[in-house]
């Protein structure tokens, strides 16, 4: 068994501790199946702060953007999230509100926040204003107008901010076992524990998740995109926003 | 050669699916501003007619229009709907009671053409087959191929097609009243013909009442039953139909504004069978030649006009033809050119300046001579009032 990862060197070790596991000289079980578990809570927190996040920004950036208003808010909040690094901001809310599932979620939300509520509320307001004008001539109401029209035109771009946040976010679960939360980054950080091995086997996997994630989300991000909005002349400038979007808010 | 319609002549007024329009004193001031962008304007849209809002860059029409569906609130005054006010309606429900086209069309670029037109149905509940049926219908009647469009979106159409998808999706609704923002100005001028044209043949199917803004003088002329000219600062200089507003403009600004061809331009606003023609010497081969001599006697052409047995010209007769017992098929010149009845005078002039001809023949539907247009003719129309050739909605029903 052992030989089969071998020719890969210290990877091919890893990869095996990933699979198979091993017991460390204090008889715990580490790799393996407790892997799956570190996975697991990996995935629980980021999901809870994912889904947390989108339902406060996305309705928030919908709304200001529809009456085109507080884009000092959407930006500077933007600016403040990069300014701010996850780790400081992690420590910061340990320090004050103590650890615990709820706290670490918590901050999690405040890093998710800022891409998605920036691209949501930039995505709004540059659906073209004719096209809403004809929106409103035509008798839709102001939630009848985000619903049918905002909405839709701005998913593709919503989409790519959930993708920003979904990566850092995955990233940054890496350091939940400071709070007392044992993610994949545990082997990380207690290396004491599991070993070099171990720490490169959980370091593989916290990128497969963000690879996994940045793709999954990516062919999302190409699905919610109206087929109408594919054939428009101006897509390549589309892209070239959306990309922008992406690198204004990472 | 681009035949162009001619101006709406005043249109049978209370059709059921049209609303009055009356302005009343309406005024609106912008927030923060002084003066009037739209002051105190008053004027009724008899049901079923177009009103033409016209004016300089910035005098005040989208505003005027736009307070009509309460997209701006009127500062002062009222505007009435079939004498109710706009000002105690929803606006939501007031604005699906009116067609709404504008300029840059604002389709919906994530639906398809079928999707966009039936947005106010939809909005309205409408069932779902009713409305497939209402849209397929309209594509039809803007002369859009239900099948091939129905399903495509607005990136795929042309600029023409998506100004024609925009006015169907106005009147999706069957509004009593439609708004329309210069609707062919971003449009290059050989389509914007053909779309004018169209819709006024469209017009004369559905009679909606229309306000309709341009600041193109000529397609105001062309669209309206009555013309509001509007000056700088909102106020109403004029308002009259095209033909009054021509002959009698009121003061120096409208008369600027109408240009100094105005004289020219009535020529549009008349058609061939609305002026007295000249009558013309029919002969036939065989015609006893005195009969031919004294119909040109009888006429203010010099030669006679030889026709076959169903009265359609061959061409205007030589004297060779005329030396003998009995007309024979000698013939100086072709019958050119043919002037159609249903032809605007502008056109007819044309085409008679075109050939270096003083005279050409008059044909009606079946091709047949109806009598003969001359250079004499049109300079005569063009110095008698407008009230006199200005003759109904006859000319234009019968257009078809
Ligand atoms: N939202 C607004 N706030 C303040 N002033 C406005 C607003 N909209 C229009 N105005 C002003 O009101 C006046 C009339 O504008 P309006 O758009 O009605 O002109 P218009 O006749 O439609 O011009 P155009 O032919 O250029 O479309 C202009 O002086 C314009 O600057
Ligand atoms: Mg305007």
């Amino acid at each position: 068994m052992t030989t089969t990862y071998a020719f890969l060197g210290e990877f091919g070790d890893a990869l095996q501790f990933i699979f198979q596991g091993e017991t460390t000289r204090e008889g715990a079980e580490v790799g393996g199946s407790q892997f799956l578990d570190l996975t697991w809570e990996h995935l629980k927190l980021s999901g809870v702060s994912m889904a947390i996040a989108c339902a406060i920004s996305i309705p928030l950036g919908l709304w200001l953007g529809h009456i085109r208003r507080g884009s000092f808010l959407a930006i500077s909040l933007s600016n403040v999230g990069r300014a701010v690094p996850s780790l400081a901001l992690i420590a910061f809310f340990v320090a004050y509100l103590g650890t615990g599932f709820a706290n670490l979620t918590l901050s999690l939300v405040l890093l998710a926040i800022p891409p998605i509520l920036t691209n949501t509320y930039v995505s709004v307001t540059q659906v073209e204003r004719d096209t809403v004008d004809a929106a409103r001539g035509m008798g839709m109401t102001g939630a009848e107008i985000v619903r049918k029209v905002e909405l839709p035109l701005a998913l593709p771009l919503i989409f790519g901010g959930i993708r920003i946040s979904a990566v850092n976010v995955i990233a940054t679960a890496t350091i939940a076992p400071l709070a007392g939360i044992n993610t994949l980054g545990d082997p990380i950080i207690n290396v004491s524990g599991y070993g070099d091995t171990g720490r490169l086997a959980a370091a593989i996997c916290v990128a497969a998740l963000a690879i996994f994630t940045e793709l999954t989300l990516g062919a999302v991000q190409r699905a919610v995109t109206p087929a109408g909005l594919k054939l428009e002349p101006d897509t390549a400038s589309r892209r070239m926003r959306i990309r922008f979007g992406r690198e204004a808010t990472t | 050669m681009n035949r162009s319609e001619p101006a709406q002549e005043q249109g049978p007024s209370a059709r059921p699916a049209a609303a009055t329009l009356e302005f009343r004193e309406a005024t609106k001031i912008y927030p923060g501003q002084d003066d009037p962008a739209v002051d105190a304007l008053s004027l009724t849209v008899p049901a079923g007619e177009i009103c033409v809002l016209v004016g300089p860059s910035g005098c005040g029409k989208t505003t005027a229009m736009r307070m009509v569906n309460r997209m701006i609130d009127i500062t002062s005054g009222d505007i009435l709907l079939d004498g109710r006010s706009v000002r105690e309606r929803r606006p939501a429900e007031l604005r699906r009671e009116i067609g709404y086209a504008i300029q840059q069309i604002g389709l919906f670029p994530h639906l398809t053409v079928a999707d966009n037109i039936a947005t106010v149905p939809r909005l309205l509940g409408w069932p779902k087959d009713r409305t497939r049926a209402r849209v397929d219908q309209l594509l039809e009647l803007v002369s859009l191929d239900p099948a091939d469009t129905r399903d495509r979106y607005p990136a795929q159409l042309s600029g023409g097609q998506r100004q024609r998808v925009g006015v169907a999706r106005a009147l999706a609704a069957d509004p009593p009243l439609m708004l329309m923002d210069e609707p062919f100005g971003a449009i290059d001028p050989i389509n914007r013909e053909r779309l004018q044209n169209e819709f006024l043949r469209l017009q004369k199917e559905i009679r909606k009442t229309v306000v309709f803004v341009t600041h193109d003088i000529d397609e105001a002329i062309k669209m309206g039953d009555r013309i509001a000219v509007l000056q700088r600062g909102g106020k109403l200089a004029q308002y009259a139909p095209p033909a009054e507003l021509l002959m009698y403009p009121n003061g120096r600004f409208v008369e600027d504004f109408v240009g100094a061809d105005r004289a020219l331009k009535r020529l549009a606003l008349q058609r061939v069978r609305d002026i007295d023609l000249w009558k013309a010497p029919l002969v036939r081969v065989g015609e006893p030649v005195a009969d031919a001599r004294r119909k040109v006697q009888d006429s203010d052409v010099p030669y006679p006009l030889l026709v076959d047995a169903d009265g359609r010209p061959l061409g205007w007769l030589s004297e060779r033809a005329l030396t003998g017992e009995r007309v024979t098929e000698d013939l100086r010149s072709k019958a050119e050119p043919a002037v159609e009845l249903d032809d605007v005078l502008r056109d007819a002039l044309s085409d008679l300046l075109a050939n270096e001809a003083q005279y050409g023949p008059v044909l009606d539907a079946r091709g047949a001579v109806a009598g003969v247009l001359s250079l004499e003719i049109i300079g005569h129309a063009l110095q008698e009032p407008p009230e006199q050739v200005r003759s109904g909605a006859d000319a234009l029903a019968a257009d078809g």
